[in-house]
């Protein structure tokens, strides 16, 4: 009964969390160029709107086009579940549950991929090969980077991964982290998530067709995995294992807080970058992520 | 001491794969400049005690890797009026991924050769080797005689590093013969730099191409 | 101390060329130094100092064995120069003449070396001086033969550096103190450091092994030699690549000391026969007859690879290979120039009929091919005879058998092509060209010389030479 109990309230926790963070980001970027910008619950309205509104499905469309969305979204929640927060732990962990974690984003991935391509639309297909692409890069960054973690701390159980700090290599390790969350979550450099230009978009082009609930819970997935991402990356740096539980709860909550900004930052102050670097930055996250690999290999040891 | 030296190392290291995967010739020239300017720097925590030699080489090597060359080489680009565009014969991502591999590799080598008690600890070794295989690489993988003479100074740099195992049983060996060779191969080609604008208009050595079977 | 005067009189010479003011006499200067150079070293051949303790130079065996050689071809080389220079009084000379000298200075520097890192200043600065040399006749080719020459010359130069760093480290690592000469290094033996020692190596043979132009890292050679004048082409054949064989020599023999001769054995041997072999196909197949003697050259270096991966009978077969090839690329070089001059062109496609046009330099051609491809009576044919002869000695069959078929190969190729450029119709482009050129006595007698000189030693090989390369083998490589 406690079980249950814990796992609703985390669930709720990450539910209600999420949609703070776009908020959050939109904010930063409105403060840089020096307007007032949408609330920072926006995308709570949004998303309560959206709920309310009716869907449109096209002719052509499958059943396929509205379970995808919600497949994704409910692998997300599991993603989400095994990922530990802070002190507290993971609802759900296990040995190997690294590798869940990363199947479980992988399928999400593929959730949202074929419910775009079920719509027949050449458009939308060039957006699922775009981002299944990109995919194919920052998902081996990515789990470079877990590997880094599993020889870090010699388990392949993200509770205890993520406890200790990356060591030596952790500039690495977040360096090629951070550029992988924003090739994940679609932000600048990668894409533009304001962007509605059709040459360029990559993620927006596979949602474009739809619509009400469904649209909502592709958004409020992204926005899920996007906290995702940034609780990773703050517990990968920080050694959280080794506080005391509020000092630890603050750290990650200050964390997260920090890699919004960050993102917002880079989104005002860079610009997108051209197609075909694109892939020179992924090589470059994942190269990142290697070498923290290397160090951790060569300089764990004595 | 040498965990300075490890991070100096590695931020040079870090350049060359900066100057693998630049598309620009200036940022090319300024991943370069930076990693000369970094391991100037070196001698300084090699040596325990402060002496005016080393004060001197590091000194003049971050004087002359750090501004005289890539001066030299921008003027060069100035007045030849190149194109900023880097042209890969291959392309950035490969050459990434094998300057990585070099990297990696070198590691290895360098946990197999025997060093001394007080090298043990640095990547002097590793970094020296990476640091000329990355260069050649540079230098075989593009078009552009800039970014040749660019992958030829990250291959003299990689040599210094390794010349600094041995800065103080032969130091002035090590010395002379790299500021030598650095001064006078840059001076050279930066007259056929020269040249090759007035004969071929373009720094495409992909153009000389007349010598062949 | 004389032998310093080897390395200080062809640099002053080259500070007073370079203040000469006369354009038309400068040149003049070459065989005055030249003449001083090889009297000056035909004094020492004559009487050998002895070396000089823990010296960073020194007229030693292996110097006394190769010197010579060097300076006599500088010699003759010039004497052709001032001719040449004559001919060509539209260039400016100065820088020509000055880089000549030079490299002659440098190239004393380099063979007398007896440390590691001196012989690779030496080497160093032979590269960088050999530029202008290359860059002479101002053309697009020209450029771009330099370029190509600087950057893997340069490339390989830097690799000997990490060489010789790797060598000192080696030497550091076994309880040296930081002394490179070449005895310390000796001396200590089995005390370097293995891996390091072999790492040496590997970059060592890699960077030498490219000035000296073994395949595959000669991809320098068929364009330099292609587009220098042919003097220049003869020095660097004879020169240059000398230089750096007795640098992998010296080299050799510390990592034979520190008991690694297999591996340099076996390494030496492949070179030299991947060498042969790639010249040899080459051969076969290139319509130029500049770039055919590039060809040539890597060929002859990879038999003197050959010859050192032998041991010591077959080092001494190579030192003498070393003066017969050298004097023969003289003869071959210089007519080639003529005939490159005569016809305005240099591939087979664009000359033919030679033997009508400058007949001399024609004829001289001829025998000089012949005489480099191992006809008898010249000096190459007793030289690689003794080479293969010391590959049946030591039981290497394999070898012997490679050896002969790339000859044989390589005859095909040079006498194709030979005989398709002086035999024939003088092409009409010939014609044009052909009227503006005399062979006159100053372009004709300089390879008749080096001519008669692989003849002389093919004939009549001086016992005292004989002796000399016996006794530098002997030292630097005792018997096992």
């Amino acid at each position: 009964m406690i079980a249950a109990a814990d796992i609703l309230l985390r669930l709720a926790a990450w539910l209600l969390v999420a949609p703070l963070l776009p908020g959050i980001i939109n904010k930063v970027k409105a403060w840089v160029a020096g307007r007032r910008g949408p609330p920072v619950l926006q995308l709570y309205f949004d998303l309560a709107k959206l709920w309310r509104k009716g869907t449109v499905l096209s002719t052509a469309a499958s059943p396929a086009h509205v379970i995808g969305p919600a497949a994704a979204w409910v692998a997300l929640i599991g993603a989400a579940l095994l990922l530990p927060v802070g002190p507290a732990g993971a609802s759900l962990s296990f040995r190997g549950d690294a590798l869940l974690f990363v199947y479980l984003l992988a399928f999400a991935r593929f959730c949202i991929a074929l419910a775009a391509l079920d719509t027949g639309s050449a458009f939308e297909g060039m957006g699922v090969a775009r981002e299944v692409s990109y995919a194919v890069l920052s998902e081996a960054a990515l789990i470079t980077a877990l590997l880094t973690l599993c020889v870090q701390s010699d388990s392949v159980s993200l509770a205890t991964m993520l406890a200790p700090s990356a060591g030596t290599g952790a500039a690495l390790l977040a360096a090629g982290l951070f550029g992988v969350l924003l090739a994940e979550n679609c932000r600048v450099p990668f894409d533009d998530p304001n962007t509605h230009l059709e040459l360029t978009m990559i993620h927006e082009v596979m949602v474009l067709d739809h619509s009400g609930p469904t649209l909502a819970a592709i958004l409020h997935g992204a926005a899920l995995k996007l906290l995702l991402f940034a609780v990773l990356l703050a517990e990968a740096v920080l050694p959280l294992g080794k506080l005391t539980l509020p000092q630890a709860a603050g750290a990650l909550i200050a964390a997260v807080f920090a890699v919004a900004v960050a993102v917002g930052l880079v989104e005002s102050l860079l610009a997108r970058l051209a197609f075909r670097r694109v892939p020179l930055l992924l090589t470059t996250a994942f190269l990142l992520c290697l070498f923290a690999l290397l160090v951790a290999w060569k300089g764990g040891k004595p | 001491m040498s965990g300075a030296m490890n991070l100096l190392i590695g931020l040079a290291m870090g350049f060359s794969l900066v100057a693998l995967a630049s598309s620009r010739l200036p940022s090319v020239i300024r991943a370069a400049a930076l990693q000369g300017m970094v391991l100037g720097m070196l001698p300084l925590l090699l040596e325990e005690k402060f002496h005016w030699l080393v004060v001197a080489v590091a000194i003049g090597t971050i004087t002359v890797k750090g501004f005289i060359i890539p001066n030299l080489l921008r003027r060069a680009l100035r007045a030849a009026n190149i194109d900023r565009e880097v042209e890969p014969l291959l392309g950035f991502v490969p050459s990434l991924l094998l300057g990585a591999a070099a990297i990696i590799g070198a590691a290895a080598l360098g946990s197999e050769l025997p060093l001394r008690p007080e090298h043990a600890k640095t990547l002097l070794v590793p970094g020296a080797f990476a640091t000329v295989v990355c260069g050649f690489i540079l230098l075989m993988a593009r078009a552009k005689a800039i970014s040749q003479v660019c992958g030829y100074l990250i291959l003299e740099n990689g040599i210094y590093l390794f010349g600094l195992l041995l800065i103080n049983s032969t130091p002035l060996l090590v010395e002379a013969g790299i500021l030598l060779d650095l001064t006078v191969a840059v001076f050279v080609i930066g007259i056929i730099v020269d040249r090759i604008q007035r004969e071929f208009d373009t720094l495409d050595t992909r153009k000389l191409t007349s010598l062949r079977e | 101390m004389k032998e310093i005067y080897l390395i200080a009189l062809p640099l002053v010479f080259a500070g007073a060329a370079f203040a000469w003011p006369n354009e038309r006499t400068r040149p003049r200067l070459l065989p005055v130094a030249g003449g001083l150079h090889a009297l000056l070293a035909l004094g020492l051949f004559l009487n050998p100092p002895s070396p000089a303790k823990d010296a960073w130079f020194g007229f030693d065996p292996l110097a006394r064995a190769v010197l010579p050689m060097v300076s006599l071809l500088f010699l003759v080389c010039v004497i052709y120069g001032v001719a040449y220079l004559q001919i060509r009084a539209e260039r400016k000379n100065r820088v020509f003449v000055t880089a000549l000298l030079v490299m002659l200075g440098l190239l004393s520097l380099a063979l007398q070396a007896q440390n590691l890192g001196l012989l690779w200043v030496a080497a160093e600065a032979t590269t960088l001086v050999t530029v202008p040399l290359l860059h002479f006749n101002g053309t697009a080719r020209a450029f771009e033969a330099s370029w190509k020459y600087l950057l893997v010359g340069g490339t390989g130069i830097a690799l000997s550096l990490l060489g010789s760093f790797c060598l000192g480290y080696a030497s550091l690592h076994g309880g040296g103190n930081g002394d490179l000469t070449f005895t310390a290094l000796v001396a200590q033996g089995a005390s370097l450091t293995r891996p390091w020692l072999i790492t040496a190596w590997v970059l060592l043979l890699a960077g030498y092994g490219t000035k000296m132009g073994l395949a595959p890292m000669h991809t320098w050679k068929p364009d330099a030699y292609g587009e220098a004048p042919g003097m220049v082409g003869a020095l660097l054949a004879g020169g240059t690549t000398t230089m750096a064989f007795v640098a992998i020599l010296r080299v050799k023999q510390v990592v034979d000391a520190a008991g690694g001769g297999a591996m340099t054995e076996r390494t030496l041997l492949a070179f030299g026969l991947f060498s042969m072999l790639i010249a040899a196909l080459f051969l076969l197949g290139t319509p130029d007859f500049k770039r055919m003697l590039a060809y040539s050259s890597v060929e002859h270096m990879g038999i003197l690879t050959v010859g050192a991966a032998l041991g010591g009978a077959g080092i001494a077969a190579a030192l003498f290979h070393v003066w017969t090839n050298g004097l023969t690329k003289g003869a071959l070089f210089l007519s080639a120039g003529n005939i490159r001059r005569a016809a305005g062109a240099q591939t087979e496609d664009k000359v033919a009929g030679m033997a009508w046009r400058s007949p001399a330099s024609a004829r001289i051609f001829v025998a000089g091919v012949l005489a480099v491809t191992a006809c008898p009576p010249f000096g190459v044919f007793f030289s690689e005879l003794k080479i293969i002869l010391t590959t049946f000695q030591t039981n290497n069959l394999f070898t012997a058998t490679v050896f002969l078929g790339c000859l044989l190969f390589a005859f095909f190729g040079m006498s194709r092509l030979v005989f398709a450029i002086v035999d024939g119709r003088p092409r009409a482009a010939t014609r044009a060209t052909g009227k503006q050129f005399r062979e006159t006595p100053g372009v004709i007698v300089p390879p008749l010389l080096f001519l008669g000189l692989s003849l002389w030693l093919g004939l009549a090989t001086p016992p005292l030479l004989r002796e000399t390369w016996a006794t530098a083998a002997k030292l630097l490589f005792p018997a096992p």
